[in-house]
């Protein structure tokens, strides 16, 4: 399978199942229309009659006789030899936690998908005994991984920070026993952050996540806080304090950070949102739709789609530019690496979700993820009985790209590996129904991902 | 070739020999937490 397109001048053609990236010039890209993936040896005399009204007889056979050259060299039209991998991952190890150490917040986001901090299941904070008992239920399930990863996520976690302070030191207290490496994350909506909070979490935390939507009135519209004032003010400079104080921090390992907001239909220019956070000191960026309803007013609908795709384009562009004047920075869904990205196997699945990444409430149950909790039919264990609902475990491991209808034609398969199971059930109905809302704004990413690296190539 | 540049090592199918290791990043936990995108992630296997 291969998928080409032209944007930004470039005409750019991928083997979907190599992963082979190539830039090609026109006649090339045209010729593919006429050829299938049984490539001819020869060069057949109706491919060159279609483009000798341009092209010299010899650039159409020069052209087709790399075409066959590439696909000797197993560069394109290469098959597809992943299935064999597809139950490899089934009976893994569970290796990360999102812990939401608070079901409470202190801000009211407008588009929260977590009922406003609670889920929808009563304000809570974790207690102490519960983080540690996350812990233990990682280490029990978490044989043959060295790496493990502990997110905590709320709510807004600050408001437990104790906790998570506590949860901390109990894990390290545990690595060498256990022979882990505990990477922990934090997301947080910054408004409560001190110095002394910043110092544990650049200290202890590999990455963090720092909630904010970009410029002040679009952020201040959506993520109010209890009262409905904005938050804007209170929390960039303490962003910014964080990500100062990390850049120079004794800890250069937890060097990771994210500065990630949401854009909604309120905000369909939303490069100008990135171009804010950039402009405010942050090189590491994320910026993401939103994900709602489609009844609700600020939910991003087919229609917005042509304004989106126009935007993702407008953001590349202005990217390469800033990459190339030597100011660049990073955008979540733009960063791509084509060499050493991750292998096959992991591609077939995704984030792992309820199979090797799990949430925990505060009341220890565990669910496949965080946009899960609070729905019971999902309810798949307790932390302190070490429960696991191993059927549900299973068949999220078989929720690969080969399990899922739309992707088997997808050319983007093997760069978002199925999309989001949670999105799927939410809004298809079914973990293993793609929710293409998601994955045509997945697949513009990609490709202005693929268009940049092209263009850096120069 | 004149035709076409390739950017990339094309190493997706030798990526299967050592790999599975489930070593790296879930990618959920690193900046997004409403979308999945998995290319963007790095291999954490010393050995592939």
């Amino acid at each position: 399978m291969i998928h080409k397109y032209f944007q930004n001048g470039y005409y750019i053609v991928l083997d979907v199942n190599s992963g082979a990236v190539h830039v090609v010039d026109e006649l090339f890209y045209n010729m593919l229309d006429h050829v299938s993936e049984d490539l001819a040896e020869e060069c057949p005399e109706e491919i060159v009659r279609a483009f000798s009204d341009r092209w010299s007889e010899e650039e159409i056979r020069s052209t087709y006789a790399e075409m066959v050259s590439l696909k000797k060299e197993g560069q394109l039209f290469s098959a597809d030899d992943y299935a064999q991998f597809a139950d490899m991952m089934v009976s893994s190890p569970i290796k990360a936690l999102c812990l939401n150490i608070a079901h409470d917040c202190n801000l009211r986001c407008e588009y929260c998908f977590a009922g406003k901090g609670d889920y929808c299941q009563g304000r809570m904070l974790m207690t102490e005994e519960v983080g540690k008992a996350a812990i233990d239920y990682l280490l029990h399930y978490s044989q043959g991984r060295h790496n493990l990863e502990v997110d905590f996520f709320g709510g807004e976690p600050t408001i437990n920070f104790d906790v998570v302070k506590k949860v901390v030191e109990y894990a390290r207290s545990k690595e060498k026993e256990y022979d882990k490496k505990f990477r922990f994350t934090i997301t947080t909506n910054g408004l409560l952050l001190n110095d002394d909070m910043i110092d544990f979490i650049n200290k202890e935390m590999y990455n963090v996540v720092c909630s904010t939507d970009g410029r002040k009135e679009v952020n201040d519209r959506v993520r109010a806080r209890v009262d409905g004032s904005g938050c804007y003010d209170a929390i960039i400079p303490h962003f910014q304090e964080l990500v100062r104080k990390r850049e120079n921090s004794e800890y250069p390992e937890n060097w990771q950070y994210y500065v990630r907001g949401t854009f909604t239909k309120y905000n369909k220019d939303f490069g100008e949102d990135v171009l804010h956070m950039n402009s405010l000191g942050f090189d590491q960026i994320s910026i993401e739709p939103v994900v709602a309803d489609p009844k609700q007013p600020y939910a991003l609908t087919y229609e917005d789609l042509p304004e989106v795709f126009e935007e993702y384009d407008r953001l590349s562009k202005i990217m390469i530019e800033k990459q190339k004047s030597g100011k660049g920075f990073n955008f979540y869904h733009f960063m791509i690496d084509l060499d050493q990205g991750p292998c096959a196997i992991k591609r077939l699945r995704g984030c792992g979700c309820g199979n090797e990444y799990v949430a925990i409430t505060p009341d220890g149950d565990v669910y496949p993820c965080h946009q899960f909790v609070g729905h019971e039919e999902w309810k798949m264990g307790n932390v302190f009985d070490l429960s696991i609902n191993k059927e549900m475990k299973d068949n999220f491991a078989r929720a690969t790209v080969y399990h899922k209808p739309k992707c088997q034609d997808c050319w983007a398969k093997f760069y978002c590996s199925g999309g989001c199971n949670a999105n799927n059930w939410q809004y298809m109905g079914n973990v293993l129904d793609s929710f293409d809302l998601a994955c045509e704004m997945e697949k513009k990413r990609l490709e202005c991902a693929i268009m940049i690296q092209a263009a850096l190539a120069e | 070739m004149t035709h076409v540049k390739t950017l990339n090592k094309a190493n997706l199918k030798e990526s299967c020999a050592k790999g599975g290791c489930g070593e790296c990043q879930a990618s959920c936990q690193s900046a997004c937490k409403t979308s999945c995108t998995v290319a963007n992630q790095k291999c954490e296997n010393p050995n592939r």
